[in-house]
């Protein structure tokens, strides 16, 4: 029997309150940004918000609890934005939004941070034995959002991203699925051989971790031979992002197959428009229609993007609607 | 003036009766301007329920900014002067307020912890009362120079919204465009002689350069010839919008070119610039007043792209972000050198070739 998790990829907007807290706390330029090594009120005013958002993720019955990237005020460059071994320099456009992060510039070894196994940690207790969701950048997209002026040439730096989130990823605590997030893929598609290399860089950060890996590229779909290169990775589940785009990722899967878990992002991360639970539901029964696999084990129901582009409570209103889809989902196949 | 020097009649309706020279190099800025302390001090007060600082003195105090900052312009000797945008908060917001189809739902991050209210469209947008016409009518009132209206693009209004109305951004574009043109219709009827359509965010998705172009046939349509309409766009990759812009229909193109140093220059080169080029010769991203001389420099680079009477010379963007000095020092400078490059080309001292770029060997 197919079982429907209702979760998200993380990186969740800021409550109000903390908006203004955390804007007072540390200011509006590039050098007020997170550090690593932000003072006890910072810290404190993060824990608070944490704390609300897992809760919210409680009651709203979501699957898999994440701890919500507050923090990762660079977005998904975040793991090397507060990295020694990493210059932050002017502010540039994340993908194609109206979103900016600094430019982490990769100057020295990246050896161990422990950043992110911190920040889960905190997590994993305020979750008290709910399922966690650790949440990281794929190496692919980590490599593409930064820039190297160490390692020399793009596949030793690729190679170094993946040792790096390896080693992170290691030192996480018990938690029930990864998601590594991968929308360069997509946006800036790797070439005849980086792709090869991109899906190995990948199996390599999914091999450190014992709980479900899912690789969750977006806004659009994957060229063919990117997408069968990823099918390579040893990975529990691909993710597509049925918002952007239906017809090339149906067309991925019926011509490629896929894994045997699979994660539908079917709710848009980035418009205020609230999907109806039930309609949620009836897109899920679609795509299996399409498709010439007879049942998943597992149907991973998300936002296809991060959520830190929505105002806080549309937010939350995504993850009801999503906690709801999959309740109605599970009734509905049982 | 001399009958040697060339006529653009759109652009020299600006030119004011002392105007010295035969040249004239249509000095103005993009729009937003540094807002004085104080009017931050009365916005809050105003939105503090437990003050007694109501509703007519925060206008008050925006009538009050507006007219300070227009003298500012004023002195420093711009030939077309803006309020400075005293009683907008944020480009989109601001708009989204006055149409109908737009709510609110709360701040959305934009960087660190740089956050706007992004508005969602929920039904189809409509015009209700006019945007600007009282700041236009208040501005024009406070000042003997022509004054230069900004509106945020159509275009800009859509992309930077959630849309939950409409099947695509397109769609939206186009009916907010019809809106914009009812709004110009109402500033012409009036007075107003000079709109910049604001259009930032072609500037990070290049490729709908046709969505805009269409998006301005609706903006202009019945709009007398005689009034000027400029179109902005901020930094980008301008090879992926020249030269098609050029049929856009408008009159000027306002460039943010001082920012990249003139790299993109050539870009404008080939083929022939055959619009009005309002050119960015002070950086709105530095907080350090140009010398009048390297203000004089970048307004000769505009002259290798365009002949003297279809350049307007003007800052690369809003300023708003700059110290209020530092902000005034630019308009100041910007002023003095356009006056001395005018006496320059009416001496006859400047000789600046404009051409294609030199193509590469093959």
């Amino acid at each position: 029997m197919t079982e429907y998790v209702s979760t998200t990829p993380g990186l969740f907007p800021l409550p109000d309150w903390a908006k203004d807290d955390l804007s007072d706390l540390k200011g509006h330029q590039k050098h007020d940004l997170i550090s690593g090594d932000e003072d006890d009120e910072i810290a404190a005013a993060y824990e608070d918000a944490r704390e609300e958002v897992i809760e919210g993720q409680q009651d709203a019955d979501l699957d898999r609890i994440v701890e919500g990237q507050l923090r990762w005020d660079d977005m998904l460059a975040h793991p090397l934005a507060v990295h020694d071994a990493v210059e932050t320099r002017g502010i540039v456009r994340y993908y194609d939004n109206n979103n900016f992060y600094r430019e982490p510039v990769v100057t020295d070894d990246l050896d161990f941070s422990g950043d992110v196994a911190t920040e889960l940690e905190t997590a994993a207790e305020l979750a008290d034995g709910d399922d966690l969701q650790a949440v990281l950048p794929g190496p692919y997209s980590l490599a593409d959002l930064a820039t190297d002026e160490h390692y020399g040439d793009e596949a030793a730096f690729l190679d170094a991203i993946a040792d790096f989130l390896e080693a992170e990823a290691d030192a996480f605590p018990e938690h029930e699925t990864l998601f590594l997030l991968e929308p360069s893929l997509v946006e800036h598609a790797p070439e005849d051989g980086v792709d090869e290399r991109a899906s190995e860089a990948i199996d390599r950060v999914a091999g450190a971790v014992d709980a479900d890996v899912v690789v969750q590229p977006y806004w659009g779909a994957l060229e063919e031979k990117v997408y069968a290169h990823l099918l390579d990775a040893d990975i529990d589940a691909v993710g597509f992002d049925f918002v952007a785009n239906q017809e090339d990722n149906l067309y991925n899967i019926q011509e490629y197959g896929t894994t045997d878990d699979i994660s539908l992002g079917l709710a848009d991360g980035q418009n205020t428009l609230v999907e109806d639970p039930e309609a949620i539901r009836e897109r899920v029964d679609w795509i299996y229609d399409q498709l010439p696999v007879s049942a998943f084990e597992t149907v991973y129901l998300t936002t296809n993007t991060e959520t830190f582009y929505l105002p806080y409570a549309k937010f939350e209103a995504k993850l009801a609607a999503l906690a709801e889809a999959a309740e109605l989902a599970e009734v509905k196949a049982a | 003036m001399s009958p040697h020097t060339p006529v653009n009649e759109n652009k020299d309706q600006f030119r004011s009766d002392d105007h010295d020279t035969d040249h004239f190099l249509l000095t103005t800025v993009v729009g937003s301007y540094p807002k004085p302390k104080w009017l931050n001090r009365a916005k809050e007060l105003y939105q503090d329920d437990d003050h007694e600082f109501d509703a007519e003195d925060w206008q008050e105090a925006k009538d009050d900014a507006a007219r300070l900052i227009t003298a500012e312009h004023e002195r420093a000797g711009l030939d077309a002067v803006v309020d400075g945008e005293m009683r907008r908060n944020e480009m989109v917001e601001f708009f989204a307020h006055r149409i109908e189809g737009y709510e609110f739902n709360g701040p959305v991050k934009v960087w660190g912890h740089n956050y706007f209210d992004k508005p969602s469209v929920v039904s189809e947008v409509e015009y209700d009362d006019s945007w600007l016409v009282d700041e236009y009518e208040f501005t024009a009132a406070a000042s003997d120079r022509p004054v230069k209206v900004p509106i945020t693009g159509p275009y800009t209004l859509a992309n930077w919204s959630f849309n939950e109305a409409y099947d695509d951004d397109e769609e939206l574009a186009y009916d907010l465009a019809d809106l914009v043109n009812e709004e110009i219709e109402k500033l012409v009827e009036a007075g107003a002689r000079y709109i910049q359509i604001d259009e930032p965010a072609l500037a990070t998705t290049p490729d709908d350069h046709a969505i805009v172009g269409e998006a301005l046939e609706r903006i202009v349509a019945d709009i007398p010839e005689e009034v000027r309409i400029g179109l902005h766009v901020c930094y980008g990759d301008y090879s992926r919008i020249y030269p098609e812009i050029l049929e856009f229909p408008v009159d000027e193109f306002d460039l943010e070119l001082a920012n990249g140093d003139y790299e993109q220059l050539d870009v404008f080169k080939d083929p022939e610039f055959t619009k009005d080029l309002a050119l960015g010769v002070t950086d709105a991203h530095v907080a350090e007043v140009e010398s009048v001389e390297q203000i004089e420099e970048n307004i000769k680079k505009g002259l290798e792209v365009v002949p003297p009477e279809q350049l307007v010379v003007s800052p690369d963007c809003g300023v708003k972000l700059l110290p209020r000095e530092v902000a005034y020092g630019k308009m100041a400078n910007m002023v003095e050198a356009a006056r001395n490059v005018e006496a320059a080309l009416d001496a006859g001292e400047l000789d600046i070739e404009r051409s294609a770029p030199t193509p590469a060997d093959d």
